[in-house]
């Protein structure tokens, strides 16, 4: 079985985030990055299944140079491989990324293609499902558990109603939710074996600027909170506030 | 909240990218597996076991040594490891730094190949538990002094004495004990089911609860002659563990050390007293000056030391020099950030009076302050402040 997991490098999840002087970009200097954390979870499942079934487990990447050291992670996990398609600059759409993927994809044996449900930057759930779309393949997302037997993927996805359990035929493309699998750490020998394992580096297709970002404004700051009196007389007027000008009620 | 490590002198570029996803990697473990058990540890006197398992499968426990199934990082990244552990509590690290520096170590480096073999291995996976045997009730500083006796008798050494102060010893499969044989100190593996060798675990600590902390005690103990170790014989022995030990210990308190600052800083900026944070007083602004501060040196002269280290010409006068120093600010820091705290500063709900009650038992083993003063004098004058 072939394996490809596809991660997005992303800022910490503890980062304090602030914009950058241009206004449409985040300030990176002093910044931690990690992979996304729905693709971990993914790359974990990956990995746990090629323990189970044997075959090889490869990671894609589209990002800049310096997400190298995001797949030097993945490989510590204990990745096989990886391809890291260098992003020269300019934003993307999910469209454009999946495309991109999608051209990699075609031309390697995947049997199982795995993403994150969504990056947890920009909050992209759609390059996954795009990129199954453009392959032709089935596509189960927010996927909670993830079984393979008889050339068939056996997932269980969330919805509001319950679970959903879904069969589909391989190949096949999956995005990983939360509950999935618990990343393991890179052990140090992990760490040391990554050195040694191939990165096939390519250069990204040049963005076409089909969707560009305009700006990123912070969420505006929090006002301070209003008391409208005291006891039970405050009640009435309290109750008609929540209602009128808050309408939470 | 999260952890944020000082990094002032931005060290981080002064480390391979290697170092820097080995500390990253034990930083993660620390702060989700580590931090939220350990201070009912802590309360409750009990080492985590739990956490053996983990810390074999990421591969710290034998990290520092070559071969036989072991990492063999360079100083600076086993370094980082027990940084790490130690800003999780100094009764793990310690854990680890006597599995690795004191009994591993002596394995491999004056074992038999057997020896070599039957440990090494084993005790890289956590299956097999090390400890150290030196200090005695009576010989503390001074370990020339040892009573223990070894004997040969037939194809057994007979071994008669008590140690004290041994981290891990009640949970160890194998003991490194150092006795006199024929007037000279020579190590032995004294396996746990040893015929008259015991284990008996001290409580009643106020520091390092997190650890095992226990006497060993040999009245007779029959240790088979194949359990000796051939590759040393004299002093040199243990104190040349000691040394690989104390660079641990100095990189180890700097976690400590970080950890405490972390605290008091992030408590600093959100604790409101007369209307503003209390970080923006003057007087725990010099507070956090001063820590930040001590903390980079300690990260410079570890950095130093290890990368002396791994050239193979760091003298044991310059690992006590930087043992000295980090233990000493450690614990000032430890102190100076538990009073940032106030109140709140002595409850298990934070972490730095855990810190600073451990310090007190860092800066006391594997050579005390006034040792380290002492051994640091001798190398400054040429005169012996011992005798």
């Amino acid at each position: 079985m072939n394996f490809v997991v596809c991660l997005k490098r992303v800022p910490d999840s503890a980062a304090k985030i602030k914009v950058a002087a241009d206004g449409k970009s985040i300030e990176t200097s002093g910044v931690d990055h990690v992979i996304s954390p729905y693709d971990e979870i993914a790359l974990e499942r990956a990995l746990q299944l090629r323990e189970e079934h044997g075959g090889e487990v490869t990671v894609l990447c589209l990002g800049l140079p310096e997400a190298s050291k995001e797949i030097r992670q993945a490989l510590a996990m204990g990745a096989d491989k990886a391809i890291h398609l260098k992003d020269g600059g300019g934003s993307r759409g999910p469209f454009e990324i999946a495309k991109a993927l999608a051209e990699v994809l075609g031309s390697i044996e995947a049997d199982l293609v795995l993403f994150g449900k969504q990056s947890i930057d920009a909050d992209n759930g759609a390059v996954g499902i795009m990129t199954a779309q453009l392959l032709g393949r089935p596509v189960i997302s927010l996927v909670t558990k993830l079984e393979i037997a008889d050339g068939k993927v056996l997932a269980h996805r969330e919805s509001d109603a319950g679970t959903e359990v879904v069969e589909a035929s391989l190949p096949a493309v999956v995005t990983a939710q939360r509950g999935l699998a618990e990343p393991r750490y890179p052990s140090i020998k992990g760490i040391m074996q990554a050195k040694k394992k191939p990165i096939d580096e390519r250069d990204a297709p040049a963005s076409e600027g089909s969707m560009a970002l305009d700006s990123i404004v912070p969420p505006p700051e929090r006002q301070g909170g209003r008391i409208v009196g005291e006891g039970v007389d405050a009640v009435a007027e309290l109750v008609r506030l929540l209602r009128q000008e808050a309408k939470v009620l | 909240m999260a952890y944020e490590a000082p990094d002032f002198f931005d060290i981080d570029s002064l480390l391979t990218e290697d170092e820097r996803m080995i500390r990253d990697a034990v930083r993660s473990w620390v702060s989700e597996r580590v931090v939220p058990i350990i201070a009912d540890h802590y309360m409750a006197g009990t080492f985590p076991d739990e956490l053996i398992p983990e810390m074999a499968e990421l591969g710290l426990l034998g990290a520092g040594i070559e071969g036989y199934g072991c990492a063999g990082l360079g100083a600076v990244a086993y370094g980082l490891i027990l940084q790490e552990l130690e800003r999780g509590d100094s009764g793990l690290r310690s854990f680890a730094s006597v599995q690795g520096s004191l009994a591993m170590w002596p394995i491999r480096a004056f074992g038999s190949e057997e020896q070599k073999q039957h440990w090494l291995p084993r005790m890289n996976s956590g299956e097999a538990i090390g400890c150290f045997g030196l200090t005695e009730p009576d010989h503390g500083s001074d370990p020339g002094g040892m009573e223990t006796k070894a004997v040969k008798k037939g194809d057994k050494y007979i071994l008669n004495g008590t140690k004290m102060w041994i981290t891990n010893a009640s949970m160890a499969h194998v003991a490194v004990v150092w006795a006199k044989l024929e007037g000279r100190v020579r190590g032995f593996l004294v396996e746990k089911g040893t015929p008259g060798f015991s284990a008996q675990q001290m409580k009643n600590k106020y520091s390092l609860r997190a650890s095992d902390t226990s006497e060993l005690i040999m009245q007779d103990a029959e240790v088979p002659e194949g359990n000796l170790l051939p590759g040393v014989d004299g002093l040199k022995g243990p104190l040349n563990c000691l040394s690989q030990a104390r660079s641990g210990i100095a990189w180890g308190v700097a976690g400590a050390a970080m950890a405490c600052f972390d605290e008091a800083l992030q408590y600093g900026l959100t604790r409101r007293q007369f209307g503003k944070p209390i970080a923006q007083f003057q007087l725990q602004q010099a507070k956090l000056a001063e820590t930040l501060t001590e903390i980079t040196k300690m990260q410079l002269m570890n950095l130093r030391l290890g990368r002396m280290k791994e050239e193979g010409r760091a003298t044991p006068q310059q690992v006590s020099m930087a043992k000295r120093n980090a233990c000493f600010h450690a614990l000032e820091i430890a102190r100076r950030c538990r009073d940032m705290l106030g109140a709140n500063g002595i409850t298990s709900e934070y972490q730095v009076m855990r810190h600073m009650c451990n310090l007190e038992s860092v800066k006391t083993y594997e050579g005390t302050h006034d040792i380290h003063t002492l051994i640091l004098g001798h190398a400054i004058t040429g005169l012996d402040g011992f005798r």
